[in-house]
C-alpha cells in the first residue's frame, strides 16, 4: 500500500527538517522562549485540527477539529503580538494581534453555536451524527 | 547531632551495604548545589509544560475514537493554550480563552455529545486507510508549516524578555475606538485606528448567530406524535394534513424534509 510506504518517508523528512533547526541544540530550560516556539505549538495544533476535520466521521469531532485550527491560529496571533517573545530588532504586531485573537475567539464561539445547532438538527432528522450518512443532496 | 550517628546502632547494620549506599548519596548531595537551579528560566520551563500539554492533548483529540474522550482532551488542550497566552503576556486573551472556550464552547460541545450519544455513535471508527492517509497528509502539512516557520530569521531569535504592561485597559480602550497603547516600532504616524466598527459588527453578529442557533436547534418534531397531531392528520381537510400522512410512508429523510418545510413557516 502506497500510504504505508510514504508514511516513514514523511516522518523521516519531518525529522530531518527538525534536525536542521538548532532548536534543541541548546538547553531548553535555560534558553529564553522566542516567537518560533509558539509557532511550533500553533503548527502542531493546526495540523491536529486539520487531521481531525478530515479523519473524524462524527460531526462533533469535526467541530472539535475546527476549534483546534482556530486555536492554532490564535497562538500565532498572540505570539506575534507579544513584546516578551519578540527577538532583538524584530517587528511585532503590538496590541492589534491581541484584538484579532479576541475576535477569533468570539467568532469561534458563534461558529460553534451555529454548527452545533445544525448538528442537532441533523441528528433529529437522521438519528445519526455520522457525516457519511448526510448524502441527501448527492446527485 | 553528629554524636547520634556515631552511636552503636550503625555498628549492627551491615557495613557492606552502607558503603554501597552512602557514598553515592554523599556525592549526590555534594553535587546538588552545583546544579544550575539559578540558571533555569522558569518562563521556559512553564512554556515547555504548557506546550507539551497543548500539543499532546491535541494529538490525543485526533487519536481518540470515543467522542467523550475527544471532548475531554480538547478541554485540556484549550486550557493549556490559555496558559501559553498568559505566558506570552496576553492575560486578557488568556482569561477570555478560559471563559469563552473552556467555559462556554466546550460546555456547548459536551452538551452536544450528551444529546447525541447513542451507543453506536459514541465511537465511529474511521477506516485504517483513512488513518494512514491522514497521517501522511498531516506529517507533510506539519513539515511544510515548520519549515516555513523556522525559515524566517526574525522569528527564530530568543525573545528579548521585555515584560509587557498589563494589556486589559489598552485592549478595552481599543475596542471602543481609542488607542492608548504604545505604538510598536515602525508604525506609520496616524496609521492606527481603533476597533469600534469591528466590535459592533461582532456584537451584532453574535446576537444574530445566537438567535439563529436557537431557531435551528429548537424542538420541531416529536418521535411519537402527540394525540392532537394524530387527530389533525386523521381529518383530511387541510393540505398540511395530507403532507403529514404522506411523510411516514417514506424513509426518515422524507419526514425530515416535511418537518423542515413545516418548520419554515
Amino acid at each position: 500500500m502506497m500510504g504505508l510506504v510514504l508514511a516513514p518517508a514523511m516522518v523521516a523528512s519531518l525529522a530531518t527538517c527538525l534536525a536542521t533547526v538548532p532548536l534543541f541544540a541548546v538547553n531548553p530550560f535555560t534558553e529564553p522562549v522566542g516567537v518560533v516556539h509558539y509557532l511550533f505549538v500553533g503548527a502542531v495544533l493546526f495540523t491536529a485540527g486539520i487531521a481531525c476535520m478530515t479523519l473524524k466521521r462524527n460531526a462533533l469531532g469535526i467541530l472539535m477539529g475546527i476549534e483546534l485550527v482556530l486555536n492554532g491560529a490564535n497562538i500565532n496571533f498572540v505570539a506575534f503580538a507579544s513584546p516578551y517573545l519578540r527577538a532583538e530588532g524584530a517587528p511585532t504586531l503590538g496590541l492589534d494581534g491581541q484584538v484579532v485573537a479576541l475576535f477569533v475567539i468570539l467568532l469561534a464561539a458563534a461558529e460553534a453555536a451555529v454548527a452545533l445547532a445544525i448538528t442537532l438538527n441533523f441528528y433529529n432528522n437522521h438519528a445519526t451524527v455520522d457525516v457519511d450518512r448526510a448524502d441527501d443532496l448527492k446527485g | 547531632m553528629t554524636g547520634m550517628f556515631d552511636m552503636d546502632f550503625i555498628d549492627f547494620m551491615d557495613i557492606s551495604t552502607l558503603t554501597h549506599v552512602v557514598p553515592p548519596l554523599a556525592t549526590t548531595l555534594a553535587a546538588l548545589p552545583a546544579l544550575p537551579i539559578a540558571g533555569i528560566n522558569w518562563h521556559s520551563v512553564l512554556f515547555l509544560l504548557f506546550a507539551g500539554l497543548a500539543c499532546g492533548f491535541a494529538i490525543g483529540v485526533v487519536a481518540a475514537d470515543n467522542v467523550v474522550r475527544m471532548a475531554l482532551y480538547l478541554v485540556f488542550s484549550l486550557g493549556a493554550t490559555a496558559g501559553l497566552f498568559f505566558l506570552a503576556g496576553a492575560e486578557f486573551i488568556g482569561a477570555m480563552q478560559l471563559m469563552i472556550y473552556v467555559g462556554g464552547t466546550l460546555v456547548l460541545l459536551v452538551f452536544g455529545v450528551m444529546l447525541t450519544a447513542q451507543a453506536p455513535l459514541v465511537s465511529i471508527k474511521p477506516s485504517s486507510s483513512d488513518r494512514t492517509l491522514t497521517a501522511v497528509a498531516g506529517a507533510s502539512l506539519l513539515s511544510l508549516l515548520l519549515t516555513a516557520a523556522f525559515s524566517v530569521g526574525a522569528w527564530r531569535g530568543p525573545g528579548v524578555g521585555v515584560v509587557p504592561a498589563p494589556s486589559a485597559t489598552p485592549l478595552g480602550m481599543a475596542l471602543v475606538g481609542v488607542r492608548v497603547d504604545e505604538p510598536p516600532a515602525g508604525t506609520p504616524v496616524g496609521g492606527r485606528v481603533g476597533y469600534m466598527l469591528p466590535f459592533e459588527i461582532v456584537s451584532v453578529h453574535l446576537l444574530v448567530v445566537l438567535v439563529g442557533a436557537a431557531y435551528l436547534a429548537r424542538a420541531k418534531r416529536r418521535r411519537t406524535p402527540r394525540p392532537i397531531d394524530a387527530l389533525a392528520s386523521a381529518m383530511p381537510v387541510e393540505p398540511v394534513a395530507a403532507a403529514a400522512t404522506a411523510a411516514p410512508t417514506g424513509r426518515s429523510a422524507g419526514g425530515a424534509r416535511s418537518a423542515l418545510v413545516g418548520g419554515g413557516r
